[in-house]
């Protein structure tokens, strides 16, 4: 039986600006005292209002160009109705059907494009914390991040493994980071990920589809590289048992256990969640004009690939540039030295990258002491290290006893004769030779 | 010689200049009518505590530096759907019962800086959900003119407190004639201004999309002043109109209504409609042809059709807004609300439910476009129109029970240009049964100084704002 | 036009989607009223909207946004953002956990 794994990955992103997404509350809200960061917006106050915040559409806008997403002239937004503690108003303001971007595309190094279907805007709920308090199961609930910007990517499920997916992960993560529109920490749950999975298997009987997981509460690569594999394999087994098929109302929520590197099912009873969708009416909807986007795209910095490919033209091995790109420091030398027609870039690149140059000092001179080949003219060299030889036979037969690293001693010594410019390998080569003659 | 609780705003800031009188001797004034009526009409739920406090500083005020403001200390009945600051807002429902507001609207801030005082919350159909002020969970308002009527809905305590003279101006809110409606059940004048001329910042939300803060006083002139004071976009509203607030008062007084073109609504004639009702609104275009305008007959599509549009979109609206009541931040437990409103979050949940939502939220949404254009092409032509508000005077006490639908078909004829947005006056017309009866003059969006000028000059050529004698009546 | 009777399962269903618990003599009311209604609502289906826009905002307000700054006067202080709840705990909102509810998430 063949098994060609489907994943799709969402991410949510939480932006990084100054106040929240419909109100002026101080965004950043990663350890602050409980609730002293709300209003009556965000608290979903009775009578309280959204307005949306300008930069937080257009970062999400920038983000949307940076996937290579089309930027719709219509767009609004929406509210998405349920029930739950941690969400003030009983409904979530976000995007349905007509979303800021839509149609998209990351490239991964293998040349394979992954569908971005849509990147929208929409808000974070408050926080629960389980508890116990006076022996009852309670929930403590902080509305610091309520209405918080988020913004949503959700990919097609193109991606075929789950090392497909980590690459995804990855660059998505380096150009949310490129474009600073979010450090997209993970620890800080800036950047948060949703693997969907399931399996087309093909055996005799034909092609079959395995119910979609959507798998929860995954807070790195690593995790979801791992969830995306244990998953795949449990639903290959389970349709090898029980052969049931995707179908409209069969898909599951599952959590992801770190240590047992397992899924687990969430929720006992999946019903099709009906969230009521409905433009939301104390919001305007938005005409983008293509002065706005062409504004947003020419304001974009170059992008993760666009830099590495850039090095890669000037002749540096993609290896690395891949670890150029992740230094600043390395990136603001190799652009200071490209033209420079002294200096190989190739090599310095791979100089570099296996931290053999000292970057605080001179480049120029770290970069010719580490490429220069030295002085290698053997008689000149002979004559001087015959001399120091001949005045030290003392060493010589310390060397003769067996303490073979003395020898060190006539490098050091020729060294310092010649002022640096002798090639150690020739040196080393006629200090022992000579030594051995003794 | 009037008696204080007589005076419009003009004359109750004359009275002050003039040292007539004070704010604390007004404020006093009301107070005692208030505990002499009140309980029998139950028009406030609550007092401001701090009321003479503040009079005392308005005095003060003027005293050191005569009247600067426009509404310095005028005495204000305020429905309980606003939130205020310092007096509690239950918007007439026991799930808000207690309810402290942390802050408050956007409105309220607006007639403060102008000076106004609160005398109190006025009752209302509990949490706006109906056209007869009787699901308020506080028990119904009477009608001043006959304590065996309602005073309509849902800014019911606040009508009643005008055609009452226990205070001397009220802000309602209208979603679909919530305003004009009480306004004319108990004959007294009140302004729905364009949807988005003044902020919803901080009242209690009911149809997002038809909310509309305003005011119910004595004249078309109290109602033009406090327009003017509450309009204005506000940044925490983004559905506020950017446009520059006019000067309302500007449009009143005029002499005559010549040049102005008015259309008289055929369809609004409803079959159903008592004769005696019908003729007051044929009266009421005679009268307005005699000031100068001229005045036809137009036909529009039939406002029946409004009522579904509306009761989709709005208990859509509701059904969302009230998701909010969960008993965790604030309030009690959703168990709380009264039958009404469980019915209206009831059929909005369902009328959004996925099947549903195309049929009715979507198809309402298309009709509604049909009526918005339509009232544009009749603007084209026409600076206003009129009708009746209510299909007859004041229904009795009890008739709103049991009928899932009562608001809805109460409203019928304002519901066209709620739905649209439009601004309106309703003023009195005439009596039918020794109740008062309602005429609209409803203008295009943002035209709220046309409708002003048709209206304010219909009332000074006219003596229809009357009020009942609490005396006889209570 | 077909007629559509509102069934007391239905009412059930969306009393789960409201949030609203309700008695089984109000399901049962609340379904017989329902349906009425949607009988009076169903009237929209006598008017072509085929090549009519949906209105979504009465007074054709687009791209209204404000600046990124943050407004501490309205941020509200602690003890104001929890005076009128119920229960609170050492600056959170309390709130009883359900463990049989559709909407536990375990984290």
């Amino acid at each position: 039986m063949k098994a060609t794994p489907l994943i799709g990955l969402e991410v949510h992103v939480e932006l990084e600006t100054k106040s929240k997404m419909f109100c002026g509350c101080p965004a950043d809200h990663f350890g602050k005292e409980p609730n002293t960061q709300t209003c009556p917006v965000c608290l979903g106050l009775p009578g309280a209002l959204p307005v949306p915040n300008e930069k937080a559409i257009e970062s999400c806008m920038k983000i949307g160009l940076a996937l290579n997403c089309h930027i719709n002239t219509l767009s609004k937004f929406d509210r998405k109705q349920y029930f739950y503690p941690d969400l003030a108003k009983g409904y979530q303001i976000s995007q349905y059907d007509e979303p800021f971007c839509s149609d998209g595309f990351v490239l991964l190094d293998s040349g394979k494009r992954i569908g971005i279907e849509r990147v929208h805007m929409e808000e974070d709920t408050g926080k629960l914390q389980h508890v116990v308090l006076e022996g009852k199961k309670v929930s403590l609930v902080d509305y610091n991040r309520s209405g918080v910007p988020l913004v949503e990517i959700v990919s097609r499920p193109d991606l075929s493994s789950s090392t497909e997916a980590k690459e995804y992960l990855k660059k998505v993560h380096e150009i949310i980071r490129a474009i600073d529109v979010s450090s997209a920490d993970m620890e800080k749950g800036q950047m948060r990920l949703e693997p969907t999975v399931n399996v087309c298997l093909e055996n005799e009987s034909g092609i079959h589809y395995t119910p979609l997981a959507e798998i929860k509460n995954i807070n790195s690569f690593n995790f979801a590289s791992q969830a995306i594999d244990f998953e795949v394999k449990r639903q290959t087994e389970e349709f090898e048992n029980t052969g049931v098929e995707k179908s409209a109302t069969n898909k599951t929520t599952r959590g992801y256990d770190s240590i047992k590197k397992t899924t687990f099912l969430q929720r006992t009873k999946e019903e099709a969640k009906d969230y009521r969708y409905f433009p939301e009416p104390d919001i305007p909807p938005f005409i983008i004009e293509n002065e706005l986007i062409e504004k947003l795209k020419g304001g974009l910095p170059q992008l993760p690939d666009q830099v590495i490919a850039s090095l890669t033209d000037l002749g540096i091995d993609p290896k690395y540039a891949k670890i150029i790109y992740g230094s600043d420091e390395a990136l603001v030398i190799i652009n200071k030295y490209k033209n420079d027609k002294e200096i190989d870039i190739g090599k310095l690149a791979s100089l570099l990258a296996n931290k053999k140059i000292d970057v605080s000092s001179n480049i120029k001179e770290e970069y010719q002491k580490a490429t220069q080949k030295g002085n290698t003219n053997l008689n000149e060299l002979r004559d001087v290290v015959e001399k120091i030889v001949a005045d030290n036979p003392n060493i010589v037969a310390e060397y003769k006893k067996g303490k073979t690293n003395v020898a060190g001693f006539f490098v050091g010594q020729a060294m310092k004769e010649t002022k640096g410019q002798a090639d150690p390998q020739t040196l080393n080569q006629i200090i022992s030779d000579l030594l051995n003659q003794q | 010689m009037k008696q204080l609780h007589e005076l419009t705003i003009k004359e109750v800031l004359d009275g002050y200049q003039n040292k007539d009188f004070t704010c604390v001797d007004l404020v006093k004034h009301f107070l005692a009518r208030i505990e002499k009526y009140n309980s029998k009409l139950n028009i406030y739920i609550a007092l401001n505590e701090k009321v003479l406090e503040e009079a005392a500083a308005i005095d003060k005020e003027i005293i050191e530096k005569g009247i600067t403001r426009p509404l310095q200390g005028i005495p204000f009945a305020i429905k309980d759907n606003f939130l205020t600051k310092g007096i509690v807002t239950t918007a007439s429902s026991n799930i808000l019962k207690d309810y402290q507001p942390q802050y408050e609207s956007t409105v309220i801030e607006k007639i403060k800086a102008a000076g106004a005082i609160i005398l109190g919350k006025t009752n209302m159909d509990s949490f706006a959900h109906g056209s007869s002020t009787e699901t308020s969970d506080f028990g119904a308002t009477l009608n001043p003119w006959n304590i065996d009527k309602l005073p309509g809905g849902s800014s019911g305590g606040s009508a009643a407190a005008i055609a009452a003279q226990l205070a001397t101006v009220a802000l309602g809110s209208e979603t679909a004639g919530s305003i004009r409606q009480p306004a004319a059940w108990c004959g007294v004048t009140g302004l729905k201004p364009t949807y988005g001329r003044a902020s919803r910042y901080g009242i209690v939300a009911m149809g997002s999309s038809l909310d509309s803060p305003g005011p119910i006083g004595r004249s078309v002139e109290d109602c033009a002043i406090v327009t003017e004071i509450i309009s204005g976009k506000d940044s925490k509203d983004a559905t506020t109109s950017p446009s520059l607030v006019e000067k309302y008062t500007e449009n009143l007084y005029a002499p005559d209504l010549r040049g102005v073109r008015i259309g008289i609504v055929k369809e609004y004639l409803l079959a159903e409609m008592r004769e005696d009702v019908k003729n007051l609104i044929l009266d009421a275009a005679n009268k307005l042809r005699l000031l100068g305008a001229t005045v036809e007959e137009v036909s529009m599509m039939d406002p029946r059709f409004a009522i579904g549009v509306y009761t989709v979109i709005q208990r859509s609206e509701v059904s969302s807004n009230l998701a909010r009541y969960d008993g965790i931040r604030f309030g009690h437990d959703r168990d709380t609300f009264c039958d009404e409103t469980k019915r209206r979050i009831m059929l909005g949940t369902y009328t959004l439910s996925a099947g549903y939502y195309d049929a009715f939220y979507k198809k309402a949404q298309a009709v509604r476009t049909k009526i918005v254009n339509e009232f544009d092409e009749i603007f084209k032509t026409y600076d206003a129109v009129i009708g009746a508000v209510s299909p007859g005077p004041a229904l009795s006490v009890g008739a709103s029970k049991n009928q899932p639908m009562f608001g809805e078909m109460e409203d019928v004829l304002v519901e066209p240009s709620s739905i649209a947005g439009l601004t309106s006056v309703g003023l009195p017309c005439g009596f039918v049964d020794n109740l008062p009866i309602g005429l609209q003059v409803t203008s295009n969006q943002l035209k709220e100084g046309t409708a002003i000028k048709i209206a304010d000059c219909f009332q000074r050529h006219t003596e229809f704002q009357l009020f009942p004698d609490l005396e006889k009546t209570v | 036009m077909h007629t559509i009777t509102v069934t007391p399962d239905e009412v059930k269903k969306i009393g789960k989607l409201a949030n609203l618990k309700l008695q089984s003599d109000e399901v049962t009311l609340f379904a017989e009223q329902f349906t009425k209604t949607i009988e009076v609502v169903n009237h929209l289906n006598e008017i072509d909207t085929e090549k009519v826009d949906v209105t979504y905002q009465v007074n054709g307000l687009s791209n209204v946004t404000r600046a990124d700054e943050i407004d501490m006067g309205r941020v509200l202080p602690q003890e104001t953002a929890l005076r009128e709840a119920k229960k609170t705990h050492n600056g959170f909102f309390v709130v009883e956990r359900l463990i049989d509810s559709d909407a536990e998430e375990l984290i």
